[in-house]
């Protein structure tokens, strides 16, 4: 058996204004099909047991979660280690339905931004307006940090989570890292 | 700098979230056309000062496409529209109509 590491394995950064860190292993499964469908919600559903998220929404408890990425496109989050179960539960529910599922955990890296100052951090380096009452908990946005794509939540109060290629990794951490240094408080929140 | 709304997931993000694709509602011409059609189809592009018809991917997003109206002079934008169509909703020329009174853009006015 293979042993699995995340791209970054866990690297963290805590000296700025806001803590960076790289979660480690995050199960990932996109689903792909009819959004509105019977079978496409009770798959979603019964991975993950929380209510199917509407438009530009994410329902998450933890590592588990649904994402919504587009009008027939949900990123289902759980375990790592329950993934392949997982998909074979989804496979079972779907039948004969028009979908697609796969794993997709070592194809992405999930990042944590953290702190009092992370709205203005990641502020920094998407073109979205994230002041408290326009980018509001229950939220899920696609877009784009600085040169590559990225998808976040608030996780938490204050704490996003960063969805990037397991490709721009590197660049991602970096990223944030420059945006939190030390002394950087915009103060526009 | 263009503010867009993807009429496919709702978002309206700036420009650098979505990338052009070229000019709409062209009519493809392929083996079996004649060669001025042909010609037409892969070379003659509209150029206006003014109103003008595109389409756009949401590429860093949704990762649709669909269909914008826009003025090349004053950057704004009148709407954005399903990709699935051959031409603009009549609401949205009516639209335009008000604010530029006698645009034509192709066949369509």
């Amino acid at each position: 058996m293979s042993k699995f590491v995340s791209a970054l394995n866990n690297e963290a950064y805590a000296g700025g204004i806001a803590d960076v860190r790289e979660i480690g292993l995050q199960g990932m499964i996109t689903l792909r099909g009819d959004l509105s469908s019977a079978a496409v919600k009770s798959a979603a559903t019964s991975v993950a047991s929380l209510s199917m998220p509407e438009a530009g929404q994410a329902s998450t408890d933890g590592q588990h979660g649904l994402c919504w990425m587009s009008p027939d496109e949900l990123l289902v989050l759980c375990p790592h280690d329950a993934v392949a179960a997982n998909l074979e539960k989804m496979g079972q529910s779907l039948g004969d339905a028009h979908a697609l599922y796969v794993d997709v955990s070592d194809a992405r890296a999930v990042f944590e931004l953290s702190g009092p100052h992370a709205r203005e951090v990641l502020a920094k380096l998407v073109p979205v307006d994230l002041s408290p009452a326009a980018f509001t908990s229950g939220m899920f946005r696609r877009s784009r940090m600085a040169q590559i794509p990225a998808a976040f939540w608030l996780h938490a109060p204050d704490t996003f989570r960063i969805v990037t290629f397991r490709s721009n990794a590197q660049y991602a951490f970096d990223l944030l890292k420059v945006a939190a240094q030390p002394g950087s408080e915009v103060g526009y929140f | 700098m263009l503010i867009l709304t993807c009429p496919c997931c709702g978002v309206t993000g700036e420009e650098t979230e979505f990338h052009a694709g070229g000019e709409a509602h062209l009519k493809r011409f392929g083996p079996g056309s004649s060669e001025d059609q042909f010609e037409e189809y892969l070379f003659m592009r509209e150029n206006p000062k003014g109103v003008h018809f595109e389409r756009w991917r949401h590429v860093n997003g949704c990762g649709k496409w669909f269909h914008a109206a826009r003025n090349t002079m004053t950057l704004e934008v009148y709407g954005t529209y399903s990709a699935q169509t051959h031409t603009p909703p009549q609401d949205l020329r009516d639209r335009i109509s008000e604010k530029v009174p006698g645009w034509s853009w192709r066949e369509f006015q």
